[in-house]
């Protein structure tokens, strides 16, 4: 498996740990719902729990554009970096 | 790849649910013979399941009306009311709506669904922010997908967490609207409405609630829980339906915001589709005023809801945090739902099984909603067949409380 070293991803991991209640292993390659048996309702909560661990907002018509962990990660970064 | 392939896991989902026994997203009445009372597969069954909260679709004044209606202006309105115009019962309902919300506008829609879709993607827009209950009705998502605003949930029932989200928006441009539901359909929740308007003031948001299944429920004038919770003044916009406490179908909004009416030229779900024929208008307009006049509906529903909830409580059922019209049974899986929702309806009782993610904290439900029509009767009938079959699958572990005739 590849090692994670990108932070983001390992706090999209752990959110997802979080929500789902089983441990994931994941790369940023992973497809979230594919991969992670990750429905639409999960993913929003994910997200809310992304929201408290970096304290910013990620509006859910986003993400439309995300579909691996990687695309969430980057979506993340993006929003941080403007604000 | 085939169209119909993406849908292949939620096909597969279905199949097995299927597979179980009879369908529960394909029951077939027979005939539907009162409020509260169906014929299933030829068996007298008790309907506690159809949202019926004031038991007024038989309500005999309605169907007159109904009936003269449909002689008077005919089946339908092959159209909507932009192209084809308004007929009188149009008017006349929007008019009543106004006067029993005290609002200087109301707006009819085809569907409650189509209220939600049309005033959530029409009321803001590109660079505005729709914060949504986590917990909210499809209708509500739907609406706010159509549309082009930021849309952030927050945590289900919980002003804190909505107040801490708003805060991470404050220097974001454009306006914020806080969407709540009055109960929720689940397991008939109700909203915290005193505090969330209370961080609606602070942080300068407007707030739009959907008053579908509180309509005719709550409040002295049954208004809803705006008018319960005494923060009808601090309510911005108000959602509902006729197809719950009303017996009809249809949706409205009512709200006192300046210039409203813009809404008819801009809302697409409202100028697109045809406008609700004068049979159902002509009803509503008479279970409006039934609302209004006889309390004494609601008075019989909250009883008969109480009769439920403790019931079901004390038998050691995991119901729901607060009794409303709307009974839930938490279900440990999906078999158990399914078997218990299908050994139930073989019994005679006709309730909802609502499955995840439908559901809240992902855990299968047996949905029970009450009305006014009900018969003490009818629910102590109910709570035996609960009993019963309960314990059939192993849910409950004391000695049996009540005998089944």
């Amino acid at each position: 498996m590849d090692l994670i070293t990108n932070p983001t991803v390992l706090e999209v991991a752990r959110a997802a740990e979080v929500v789902l209640g089983r441990s994931v292993h994941v790369t940023a390659a992973s497809d979230i719902s594919r991969d992670l048996a990750v429905d639409s309702l999960a993913l929003m909560n994910i997200v809310m729990e992304l929201e408290d661990r970096f304290d910013i907002s990620i509006p859910i018509d986003r993400l439309s554009e995300v579909q691996t962990v990687g695309d969430l990660s980057s979506l993340i970064d993006n929003i941080r970096n403007k604000a | 790849m085939a169209l119909l392939d993406r849908h292949a896991a939620s096909r597969d989902a279905y199949q097995a649910i299927r597979q179980a026994s009879a369908d529960p997203f394909s029951v077939r009445f027979d005939s539907v013979i009162s409020p509260t009372e169906g014929v299933i597969n030829g068996q007298r069954t008790i309907l506690l399941g159809t949202n019926n909260y004031l038991g007024l679709t038989f309500d005999p004044d309605c169907i007159e009306d109904s009936v003269r209606a449909v002689r008077e202006g005919g089946t339908g309105t092959t159209g909507s009311r932009i192209a084809n115009g308004s007929y009188d019962g149009h008017v006349t309902l929007e008019t009543a709506l106004k006067a029993y919300y005290n609002r200087r506008h109301a707006m009819v829609f085809t569907t409650g669904y189509q209220a939600n879709l049309g005033v959530l993607s029409s009321l803001v827009g590109r660079d505005d922010h729709l914060l949504l209950d986590a917990d909210s009705h499809a209708s509500i998502y739907d609406g706010a997908r159509m549309g082009h605003a930021e849309v952030t949930r927050f945590r289900h029932n919980d002003p804190e967490d909505l107040y801490k989200r708003l805060r991470r928006l404050k220097d974001a441009p454009g306006e914020k609207l806080i969407v709540v539901e009055g109960i929720y359909s689940m397991v008939g929740d109700v909203a915290p409405l005193k505090e969330i308007v209370a961080v609606k003031r602070e942080m300068g948001a407007y707030l739009l609630v959907d008053e579908a299944h509180s309509m005719g429920v709550l409040g002295a004038n049954g208004r809803g829980l705006a008018e319960e919770a005494g923060v009808e003044a601090d309510v911005d916009v108000i959602v509902g339906t006729f197809s719950k406490s009303l017996g009809s179908v249809g949706g409205f909004v009512v709200s006192d915001m300046e210039g409203f009416d813009v809404m008819r030229v801009v809302c697409r779900p409202y100028m697109f589709t045809a406008s609700l024929p004068p049979a159902v208008v002509a009803s509503t307009v008479t279970a409006l005023r039934k609302v209004q006049e006889t309390p004494a509906l609601r008075h019989k529903l909250h009883a008969n809801a109480k009769h439920l909830y403790d019931g079901l409580t004390n038998l050691g059922l995991a119901t729901g945090p607060n009794c409303s019209p709307i009974v839930a049974v938490t279900m440990p899986d999906q078999a158990v739902a399914i078997g218990m929702w299908n050994t139930l309806l073989q019994n005679g009782v006709y309730l909802n099984l609502a499955l995840p993610p439908a559901t809240p904290d992902n855990r299968p439900l047996l949905r029970s909603s009450v009305s006014a029509a009900h018969t003490p009767e009818q629910i102590e009938r109910v709570l035996e067949v609960m009993e019963k079959v309960s314990r059939e699958f192993g849910l409950l572990k004391d000695e049996p409380k009540r005998a089944l005739a």
